[in-house]
């Protein structure tokens, strides 16, 4: 292969494994690849509203200092030369970094995330910083408070690409990076995988590093990857996870083989106890993306997995469950927002309380405001047993669901979204009808397991369909395998975005 | 409030009130009233948690279990003082400034540095 030019969208499947394989063997330069990559994100992005921020002279420094390391002899790293997009949520120190809100504009951390910090140690190269809904709040990308706008879906510029990671989800499904950085709540990884056709894993609680990581609801905040395929995705959490010092609440046990776990599933699923819940397939659920998914079933029984009917009777709860958790955990993690000591402060106030109100009067966007006010008013003393005490009860018999099923299979398969992308606008007026968009992804999140998304068909109208492959705490390689196998056996992840130049024609 | 129904009666405008100032959200009159109809419709909805029974269940504040390790107690470096004083938006010295707490008191206002 010429070193002299790289083609993002050229037909290879797996962008991570192919550019990391090119450039170790020196048969690529990672120079080439960010060339490529730059060059593409000012042809595509104008459109899409990904990045927020390109760092294009960032990425020419990594890249060269890959090629460097290559002509030296030194180790590049599993990930060298890799283009990755980071989300806006990551602290990249000497980078600004605001987390799609007016608040934190001009925000440049003095200190770098521990996960951009493994990635960047791996060889990767950062392109820059990605949109999102304003501090994770979203399911549509429609609260991104971000200059450059919202995201819009690769697949139909008039739908969201989801959210709240819409920004990383439409980079990866428009070949604008190779692979990207997520954080994922409530869903906010694996919806807009669905809702964009790439693949994207929240993995266990713990298994990534928060730190640096701008907090949500610090008990449900899991960082996580997003890729082209399954495999791509398992050598990106290979490299992102693993204990932390910086972090407490990371967990030590070793980080497992998930690429390999990915592989595995080209061999077939034999002995696989594939768990189907049926809280999961219930009213609502778009029929189109039900016929997908029981396809997607089948493929795996074709496999040799053997599937086992589940109930997760607490289902209903879980959506009531999270947004009381979720609303609390948050009034407390944004109330360091006060024009003090970064980010916007707000002009012409007469006394310290003034300047708070108005900073943050000014600075937060709808939905930060109104998770802000739900769980102050959740934790209010009186309130406190009635809201918060009881969601905490629910949200361990939430996870006793999952333990309970997981006596009975191996992984559990539903869809990760009951819809398609919708479209802009349909569903902003109503913040519950937003709310329930995410039915299908946020257990996991309670119950702290992993959950990977990939693709698993198409609408008639062309819209990406999601699949969710759930697994017990730590069973990342499971979902890994099983994620392989119906990978190996379709072709879903092969289709592709229209550039723009064939979306005007 | 031991644990149980939550109140009967859902949110009215001057507890929209009374919780941005909790909040410490300065909130123009339309927003009290957009939030008055969204706050009251969230909390219609999780109140379906009343039927729920969790009289015998502990309440789960982690998902995995966590048993709240200490580091070692000795010193490291940190951020440096300009590290961490240059995001303030207004600062004095090694200082991050900020207007008068206490209305009416002797002392520089955001407007007079």
């Amino acid at each position: 292969m010429s070193d002299a030019t790289f083609d993002p969208r050229q037909a290879q499947a797996a962008p991570i494994a192919t550019i990391a394989a090119g450039v170790r063997a020196g048969k690529l330069r990672a120079r080439a690849v960010a060339e490529a990559y730059l060059e593409r994100i000012e042809r595509e992005d104008a459109a899409l509203g990904c990045y927020v921020r390109v760092d294009a002279e960032g990425a020419r420094r990594s890249a060269d200092a890959v090629d460097a390391a290559v002509a030296a002899g030194r180790d590049p790293g599993a990930l060298a030369g890799v283009p990755l997009g980071i989300k806006d949520i990551f602290c990249t120190k000497g980078v600004e970094t605001t987390c799609a809100s007016k608040i934190l504009r001009g925000f440049v951390p003095p200190y770098e995330s521990t996960v951009t910090a493994r990635l960047a140690g791996a060889g990767a190269v950062s392109l820059g910083k990605l949109n999102m809904d304003e501090f994770a709040m979203g399911s549509s990308n429609e609260n991104s408070a971000a200059p450059v706008g919202v995201v819009k879906n690769p697949w139909s510029l008039a739908h969201v690409p989801g959210g709240s990671s819409g920004g990383s989800a439409a980079a990866v499904a428009a070949s604008l990076c190779a692979g990207a950085t997520g954080t994922d709540t409530g869903g906010s990884i694996r919806q807009p995988a669905a809702l964009c056709g790439v693949v994207g894993i929240k993995p266990t609680y713990g298994r990534v590093s928060r730190y640096g990581v701008i907090a949500f609801a610090s008990s449900l905040d899991h960082p996580g990857p997003f890729a082209r395929t399954v495999e791509d995705t398992a050598t990106l959490l290979e490299v992102m996870a693993g204990a932390d010092p910086l972090d407490a609440t990371s967990i030590p046990q070793p980080v497992g083989a998930y690429a390999k776990a990915a592989r595995s599933g080209r061999e077939g699923l034999q002995g696989m106890r594939v768990g189907v819940p049926d809280e999961y397939f219930a009213a609502g659920m778009d029929g189109e993306v039900e016929t997908a998914v029981r396809a997607a079933l089948d493929e795996l029984a074709r496999a040799g997995a053997k599937l086992v009917p589940v109930s997760l009777p607490h289902t209903k709860y879980a959506i009531a469950t999270y947004y009381l958790i979720c609303t609390a955990e948050a009034s407390s993690n944004l109330a360091r927002y006060d024009g003090v000591k970064y980010g916007q402060r707000a002009p012409d106030a007469r006394s310290l309380e003034d300047l708070y109100t108005r900073t943050r009067g000014e600075g937060f966007g709808r939905e930060p405001k109104r998770r802000i006010m739900l769980g102050t008013y959740v934790l209010r003393a009186g309130y406190y047993d009635a809201y918060y005490g009881k969601a905490l009860r629910a949200r361990r018999l939430i996870a006793d669901d999952f333990a309970a099923a997981f006596t009975k299979c191996d992984v559990l398969v539903t869809a990760t979204s009951p819809v398609p992308a919708f479209r802009f606008g349909e569903r902003m007026g109503d913040p519950l009808q937003m709310y329930l968009a995410d039915i299908l992804t946020v257990a996991p999140n309670l119950a702290g397991i992993p959950a990977l998304a990939q693709p698993c068909g198409f609408t008639k109208a062309g819209l990406p369909i999601g699949l969710q492959i759930m697994g017990p705490p730590l069973g990342e390689e499971s979902c890994f395998r099983v994620g392989g196998a119906y990978e190996a056996r379709t072709q879903w992840h092969e289709r592709r975005p229209l550039d723009a130049a064939a979306r005007t024609s | 409030m031991s644990e149980g129904s939550p109140p009967a009666s859902r949110i009215r405008p001057e507890e929209v009130r009374e919780i941005a100032a909790l909040s410490r959200l300065r909130l123009t009159d339309d927003e009290v009233a957009s939030l008055t109809q969204d706050l009251d419709s969230v909390l219609g909805y999780v109140a379906e948690l009343s039927a729920l029974d969790t009289a015998n269940v502990e309440p789960m504040t982690h998902a995995v279990p966590f048993d709240c390790p200490l580091r070692v107690d000795e010193t490291r470096p940190s951020l440096s003082l300009e590290d961490a004083l240059a995001n303030a938006p207004r600062r004095e010295a090694s200082f991050f400034q900020v207007p008068r707490m206490i209305p009416g008191a002797a002392g520089a206002s955001e407007d007079e540095p």
